[in-house]
């Protein structure tokens, strides 16, 4: 992961990672999250279309291990999902910050994002 | 977490990268760093290295031991034949069981393998009820299982074990003292499962490991190789309420315990008998979700789609890694326990399908 691929992410105390796309904001979930969950194996995705609010379910992952669910970063509405995942969710594990997204959601005010922690504040929070 | 055991591998599960977790007392590697599901998959294409000295090893030894052992287990004792291990239960006044364990005729004694979780109360138990017989703790041996299609190939250096089948036993003198052999497992592979003296378990080991087939595998991928082969864990599967019947183990209880001169004489034995006859009110039997979600351990089972209470719980669940989906065990109604009959497990609220199938989900390739 180069540093011009991660300089524009945000990051939440949840472990999940959002990106500017454009106008949409792109979700997934950090390395460190997938090396804590171990191998996922099952992902179900929110609707497109779906309002959500931050904290809502939004998605539910299970691992070997357990399952999670992700809640929702920030309040908006979820426009694109990851279909990918539903038949291959070990991508989440393999390309966390790519390929293994989740879920792309528009928001009214693009400001909010300032609250979220940047690269150098969530190395620091998982210490 | 001072108060948590260590097995004689503990340090070699660190040096190897080890996550551990408690387990029945004992601090225990999960995975190491390959990985659950990859853990799974090379256990199956190549050999598996098992830390399992949790369990306990004990020797029962005196006069009459095997006829005085029958009493506590429903399964044929006095007619195992020497270097040959058996599958057992000890059974409650209930009916239930106490505890699931493998048993040998090691010649002039008795090798027992209990659980875990279970061995003290069981060494308790056999002593107050085995009368002349010594119970005897081994604590000077670790325990491992080598499990695998390669198994056999990583051994042999070591010790001759070409010739032996699967539930064999033989005591075998190596550079790495005496081993206490059987060819069997937990997994549905062949393999081996290996008592070794403590002063030597890590540099066998560390031979083992030395084999490129061979890599340490931990409790998780244990866990879901022995579902994919339809094996009991207990205390969930089966316990102190589950009857032999029920937990479809009427495989393991040997006819001669059934009818004739030494039936019954095991705790529980008029009810299991009668079960065995008529069959028990409910069954453990395998569960394919139709999805790919999981049903875990505590899913509540449905027979519709909507409405009605629960007729049954699963009670182990994961993702199956070599059969690439999940899987469960689960109680049902006997009537139900049919292949293909589809019930509804409920999922985060959601009551998802799940086919009833027979086990184990994946064949198993013991070397009869």
């Amino acid at each position: 992961m180069s540093n011009t691929e991660t300089m524009d992410m945000k990051y939440t105390e949840e472990h999940e990672w959002l990106r500017v796309e454009g106008d949409l904001i792109v979700v997934g979930i950090t390395e460190y999250a997938t090396e804590q969950l171990g191998d996922i194996v099952f992902v179900e995705l929110p609707e497109e279309g779906t309002e959500i609010s931050k904290d809502d379910e939004v998605v539910v992952i299970e691992s070997v291990k357990a399952a999670s669910e992700i809640l929702a970063p920030l309040d908006g509405e979820v426009v694109e999902v990851n279909d990918v995942l539903t038949d291959n969710p070990a991508l989440v594990n393999e390309d966390p910050l790519n390929d293994g997204w989740f879920f792309k959601m528009k928001i009214e005010d693009m400001s909010v994002l300032d609250e979220l922690m940047d690269e150098a504040a969530y190395k620091e929070h998982i210490g | 977490m001072s108060d948590m055991k260590r097995t004689g591998l503990f340090d070699l599960h660190l040096e190897l990268g080890a996550k551990m977790v408690p387990f029945a007392g004992y601090d225990m590697p999960v995975q190491y760093p390959m990985g659950v599901m990859k853990e799974h998959l090379w256990t199956r294409e190549n050999a598996g290295l098992f830390d399992v000295s949790h369990m306990g090893q004990v020797i029962l030894r005196g006069d009459d031991v095997a006829a005085k052992f029958e009493a506590l287990v429903p399964m044929n004792v006095q007619g195992l034949k020497e270097g040959r291990q058996r599958y057992g239960l000890f059974t409650n006044d209930d009916g239930g069981i106490r505890d699931d364990l493998m048993f040998a005729n090691r010649g002039d004694h008795l090798f027992v393998v209990v659980n875990a979780a279970c061995k003290d109360a069981d060494i308790a138990y056999m002593r107050s009820a085995l009368e002349g017989v010594d119970v005897i703790e081994v604590t000077d041996r670790s325990l491992v299982a080598l499990q695998g299609p390669k198994a056999e190939a990583a051994l042999q250096p070591i010790a001759d074990v070409a010739a032996m089948k699967f539930m064999d036993v033989a005591t075998i003198d190596t550079e790495f003292g005496e081993l206490w052999i059987s060819r069997s497992g937990y997994t549905g592979e062949d393999g081996f499962e290996i008592s070794v003296p403590d002063q030597h378990a890590e540099a066998f080991a560390r031979r083992l490991l030395a084999d490129d087939a061979v890599a340490p595998i931990g409790l998780g991928a244990r866990d879901s190789l022995r579902l994919e082969a339809g094996l009991c864990l207990y205390g969930s599967d089966i316990d102190e309420v589950t009857t032999p019947a029920a937990a479809d183990l009427l495989w393991a209880i040997q006819k001669v315990r059934v009818t004739g001169e030494r039936a019954g004489g095991f705790p529980g034995a008029d009810l299991i008998i009668a079960e065995i006859e008529n069959g028990a009110p409910s069954k453990r039997v395998g569960l394919l979700p139709e999805g790919r979600a999981p049903m875990r351990a505590g899913t509540r089972l449905f027979a519709d789609a909507e409405g009605g209470e629960p007729i049954g719980v699963v009670t182990s669940g994961a993702f199956g890694p070599s059969i690439e989906r999940p899987m469960s065990m689960a109680y049902v109604p006997t009537e139900l326990a049919h292949n293909d009959v589809v019930i509804f497990g409920e999922v985060r609220g959601k009551r998802l399908p799940a086919k009833v199938t027979a086990l184990p989900f994946r064949p198993s390739t013991y070397k009869r």
